[in-house]
């Protein structure tokens, strides 16, 4: 039977055949054809074959061929990904549904609920007919109506259908007598249909389904539970549903339902922020579920209830904590351990202290074979971290991603880098310690976090100056190391330590090893932005090697003709040496240690050489950055040449010793200035030249201009080319640029903005270079710069070291307008449905025009056509009106015509105290409720009454 | 809210899916093979909670359970209780079992339409709406009954009452 007669070509498009429908294959005919062959192709061929045969039988006048054909397709479109598009799917489902056949319909509805496409929806209204018939009374027997009813309220919650307006309008009627008997089944759909079209279903379904929390039956009222607490979830506004506060706290106290409590728990959680009064009332309840409750899903409810939504009631909270812990230490069960890192992770920081007492647990689960109790541990980890325990805490975790998969290992580095940069280093005192924590997680295992290393190296080097010289030696630790250089992860770090070698060379130990390290033969595995900088660097110490011999040159000529050529320490130049360098804690070192002078003459020429050998070749270079570099390197050498001689003929020819001289004190100049950190905000603060009318002509690039300079970056903004160019630190060169620049500017006009830039500032914004080498941070600090220290300066009892100055730019204010969140109230359908139909207001009008005048007052009016909570409405009577009440009261008396006295407070209040016991009496409420309900009470005062 | 209930065998395949919440039939495949991956990297013992913001959006979490070939998967959002899902997962297999005694992965397999069936019982529109086994088993079984009462009234091939009777 697997291989029906291939129909002959007319008869297939004339319809199927006879022969068709008495061989045709049935479902399970079908999944055995499909398991014969389990590769890929294989099934991918019997998909084809049975769905052209499908085609066929779809189309037969012939109900059974037709339902079985359906069902076929239902089960390959669901199961096996096949393109329902060219086989209209829901034509043939919808016209099933009418067939008296109770399994026919079975399958129609099934199809119609997995398959229906809002893109099919055009159909849909051809099945609304028939889901009335099917939602009303029949003359049926009662067990096959309520299955019928069953199937129309399962299609009226499938996802296509409950997105469908017009459905929701015409059959959101059909539902309420279903919702009056409580069937959760149309407690569930009524929720769906709401959610998809709430202007159209919230004045008809809202009610009755109020009316199911309240309901003897714990069924419908766990439903009514489920269905509110889906309605509220974010992004949905929780706050039309206070009202039903007293009917929740009635289910907290009383239901024996987990479900139904679960339920109830999370709405509170919901609804708590919005009413303070609310939390006081509950937290007694829920601590005793949270004592006597032995069902851990609901434990664990209570706790994270408490944890988010009552964080100020401490005695609930610390007891919350107390069950967290006992998840946490649930051995055996990873789930309830994975829980209670999560409930851990839900207290603010004011308990802190608590969660630092678990540090023991949880540095332990960041060892577990479980992703998600690792990451939980990491989070919490994290949120540990304060200036007392960073140290140890980052190096536990820095040791612990040496141990941990390559993904993990990852997020711990870049957990701890975060932490660490945070608000500029604002945790970190001691940045000794901080440089060798780079410079180890760099070399951690596995570490693909180079860019952010490299950048916090670079950035630590610019902001603080006491970082320095241990900053040096760690990134010389990094450069000696050959097998770092085939790691491309590491590439930026190696680009950093380059950088930073370079520019404070005069903390380096010993240049001359600096200098083979930058030149080592695997270099060439560097990409070439990356040898671009290390050239460069090379550069750097050269001219620092260059002025410290040729002044200890000029010394010793005045003194005493000393061999300069010897290997030996020459411990009175050495003293000399040492001035020039200027740093205290390099003198005790290069005491002890005896290597040979990197500032001898023989160690020049062997510098010299070694350049020549291995940068010469780079001449020839492709890349530019790099054959530029290597070309400057090669003729400085080149220039002072000279120098290989000086030793030679001694103190022979002054005329060049001074050329020389001069030539090594320039190029030292260059490099001796201070890079500073650059504000994000720099350009800004560059006043616009005199002539130059920004928002005349440019008005149409505001909006580029603008997004570029607030760029929120955190990195340092390097022009490299301007550093290499003498021009922009000479003050000639710099005013003749100017006046070329404004020439410039005048001949093109419109064009020069976005390029002119970086020419701009020099002039009139102060070089980023400029302001750190005078150092007095008083006259730094009062414009552009701001040193950050004082802060910390309380905290710091307890550190050793005091905390060095670290530069930071852009003041806080300014950081935090960056973050500052555009958070725009985003007009939800539901609740703008859910008060605008309340508030008194037809059908019609709400959907309209709400919004303006929303007032959850509106949902109060609503609840008091409901019998269960409708005691609240009525004490409501005098209170002060809010101001967004007089619209809607305006409204309310246009429409009306009348406005009904105000209700005997007293009477009221009376009535209330008859209590909840009273409420099921439905007339004479309802009488009551007509005369108080144009009085629409502020929701606050009915929490409270309830409350009190 | 419920957002997708799944079973998918070890070897991929998918045996059951349902989505409450729309997802263009398109991505389906993308869907199964993701939670497949996510599924089939985590070892055996360790916590049954997977986040799944990427595949279902934010704040969606899917539980698990690893029984003999198949995974049974429920995802869910900030609505449902963590531990109550699994519970439910529970609830839905102790069913299956009820329903075909001793349930494999052949009974899913072959009962495609009868798995649909159990399924709504216990969820609609991605509500919960039965959380008892014995009550799932009686409406499944009053079901079975009214079709094949339904069935002997019309003429329908053998084949399909066939599949209706249990």
């Amino acid at each position: 039977m697997a291989s029906a007669p291939p129909a002959p070509a007319p008869a297939h498009t004339a319809g199927p055949s006879l022969v068709d429908t008495l061989f045709q294959r049935s479902l399970d005919d079908l999944v055995k054809s499909l398991r014969a062959d389990p590769s890929a192709a294989g099934e991918s061929a019997a998909v084809a074959r049975a769905l052209s045969e499908i085609h066929r039988e779809i189309r037969t006048p012939d109900a059974a061929t037709k339902a079985v054909a359906l069902q076929k397709l239902t089960y390959l479109s669901s199961l096996h990904f096949a393109p329902v598009a060219s086989h209209p799917l829901a034509f043939p489902a919808i016209e099933l549904l009418a067939s008296p056949s109770l399994p026919h319909k079975r399958l129609a509805y099934l199809a119609a609920s997995l398959s229906l496409h809002p893109a099919s929806l055009s159909l849909l209204p051809l099945a609304t007919h028939q889901l009335h018939k099917d939602l009303s009374p029949s003359a049926s027997t009662a067990t096959a109506h309520r299955h019928v009813s069953a199937l129309a309220l399962q299609l009226l919650g499938s996802p296509a259908a409950a997105t469908a307006p017009d459905l929701a309008v015409h059959l959101a009627h059909d539902l309420v007598p279903h919702l009056s008997r409580g069937s959760p089944r149309a407690i569930a759909a009524a929720a769906r249909v709401i959610a998809g079209s709430p202007s159209a279903a919230v004045p008809i379904l809202f009610k009755p389904l109020a009316a199911c929390l309240a309901s003897p039956d714990p069924r419908a009222s766990t439903a009514a539970a489920a269905a509110f607490c889906d309605l509220s979830a974010p992004p949905a506004d929780a706050a039309p549903f206070l009202p039903l506060a007293p009917d929740l706290y009635n289910l907290l106290t009383t239901s024996r339902s987990n479900w139904a409590l679960i339920k109830v728990l999370k709405l509170f959680a919901r609804l708590a922020p919005l009413e303070s009064r609310l939390a006081g009332r509950i937290v007694d309840p829920i601590c005793q579920l949270l004592t006597h409750s032995s069902a851990m899903s609901l434990t664990f409810e209570c706790i994270r209830t408490v944890l988010t939504a009552l964080p100020a009631h401490d005695g609930a909270v610390r007891l919350a904590i107390g069950k967290a812990k006992e998840l946490l230490a649930a051995a055996d069960d990873p789930n309830l351990r994975y829980l209670g890192l999560l409930a851990l992770g839900m207290l603010g920081p004011a308990y802190a202290m608590t969660v630092n007492d678990c540090r023991d647990v949880i540095a332990q689960s960041l060892g577990d074979a479980d992703t998600n109790i690792r990451r939980e541990a990491l989070y919490l980890m994290r949120g540990m971290i304060d200036e007392n325990n960073i140290v140890a805490i980052a190096a536990m975790l820095v040791s612990h991603a040496a141990k941990s998969d390559p993904e993990f290992a990852n997020d711990v580095l870049g957990a701890v880098l975060a932490v660490c940069g945070r608000n500029v280093y604002e945790l970190v005192a001691d940045f000794d310690w901080y440089a060798s924590l780079l410079a180890d997680m760099a070399r951690t295992l596995h570490c693909a976090q180079g860019d952010e290393i490299g950048r916090q190296l670079v950035d630590v080097g610019l902001r603080v100056r006491d970082a320095r010289p241990e900053l040096v030696s760690s990134a010389r630790s990094l450069l000696i190391d050959p097998a770092l250089l085939g790691n491309h992860f590491l590439f930026p770090v190696l680009s950093a330590a380059a950088w930073i070698s370079g520019e404070y060379v005069d903390f380096t130990k010993d240049p001359l090893e600096l200098v083979e390290a930058l030149l080592q033969p695997r270099t060439s595995l560097l990409p070439m932005s990356v040898r671009a900088v290390y050239i460069h660097a090379v550069f750097k110490v050269l001219t620092f090697c260059f002025s410290v011999y040729v002044e200890k040159l000029g010394d010793s000529s005045k003194e005493v003709d000393v061999v300069f050529n010897e290997l030996v320490i020459d411990q009175t130049v050495r003293g000399e040496s040492k001035v020039a360098l200027g740093s205290a804690e390099e003198q005790d070192i290069r005491a002890s240690t005896v290597r040979k002078d990197p500032f001898s003459h023989a160690s020049i020429l062997y510098m010299i050489n070694l350049i020549k050998t291995t940068v010469g070749p780079l001449v020839e270079c492709n890349e530019v950055e790099v054959q530029e570099r290597a070309r400057s390197l090669i003729g400085f050498v080149h220039l002072i040449r000279d120098i290989q001689e000086l030793n030679e003929r001694k103190v022979a020819d002054d005329d060049k010793q001074s050329r020389v001289n001069e030539l090594v004190k320039t190029m030292r100049t260059i490099f001796c200035q201070e890079l500073g950190p650059v504000s994000v905000i720099a350009q800004m603060k560059v006043a616009s030249p005199e002539g130059l009318d920004l928002n005349e002509n440019l008005a149409e690039l505001t909006d580029i201009v603008s997004e570029d300079d607030t760029a929120p970056s955190t990195s340092i903004f390097f022009y490299p080319r301007s550093r290499d160019s003498v021009q922009t630190r000479d003050e000639p060169a710099l005013s003749i640029g100017l006046s070329s620049l404004s020439e410039h500017r005048k001949r093109h006009g419109l064009f020069y903005l976005p390029t002119g830039k970086t020419e701009d500032e020099p002039s009139d914004y102060p070089h980023a270079n400029d302001t750190l080498p005078s150092c007095s941070n008083e006259t730094v600090s009062d414009d552009e710069l701001k040193t950050v220290e004082p802060v910390f300066a309380g905290k710091k009892s307890k550190a050793t070291k005091s905390r060095p100055k670290v530069v930071k730019l852009d003041g806080e204010d300014f950081l935090s307008s960056m973050i500052a969140t555009t958070n725009i109230l985003k007009e939800d359908p539901l609740s703008g449905a859910l008060r605008g139909v309340l508030s008194g207001r037809d059908a019609k009008t709400s959907s309209a025009q709400r919004a303006s005048d929303v007032n959850s007052e509106g949902m109060l009016n609503k609840m008091g056509t409901n019998e269960s909570s409708s005691q609240q409405i009525e004490n409501l009577g005098n209170h002060p009106t809010s101001s967004s009440r007089t619209s809607t009261q305006q409204n309310r008396d246009k429409k009306k015509g009348t406005n009904p006295p105000e209700s005997d407070v007293k009477e009221l209040r009376k009535h209330r105290s008859s209590g909840r016991s009273g409420h099921r009496q439905g007339k004479h409420k309802h009488r009551e409720r007509s005369s108080t309900q144009p009085d629409i009470p502020p929701q606050a005062p009915v929490i409270q009454d309830f409350l009190l | 809210m419920i957002q997708a209930v799944m079973v998918i065998s070890t070897q991929a395949k998918p045996r059951l899916l349902k989505f409450y919440n729309f997802q263009s039939p398109e991505k389906h495949q993308d869907i199964v093979r993701g939670v497949f991956q996510l599924l089939s990297a985590r070892p055996d013992s360790v916590s049954n909670f997977v986040e799944v913001d990427g595949i279902f959006g934010p704040g969606t979490k899917m539980v698990y359970k690893h029984l003999a070939t198949l995974y049974f998967v429920f995802v869910f959002d900030s609505s449902e209780n963590e531990l109550a899902m699994l519970d439910l997962i529970q609830v839905f297999v102790e069913t299956l079992d009820k329903c075909f005694k001793n349930v494999c992965e052949l009974d899913i397999v072959f009962n495609f339409n009868k798995l649909h069936t159990i399924l709504d019982e216990m969820i609609l529109g991605g509500q919960v709406i039965e959380t008892s086994s014995e009550q799932i088993m009686k409406s499944v079984e009053e079901i079975g009954r009214l079709e094949k009462q339904s069935s002997t009234t019309s003429l329908i091939p053998k084949s399909i009452s066939d599949r209706f009777s249990r």
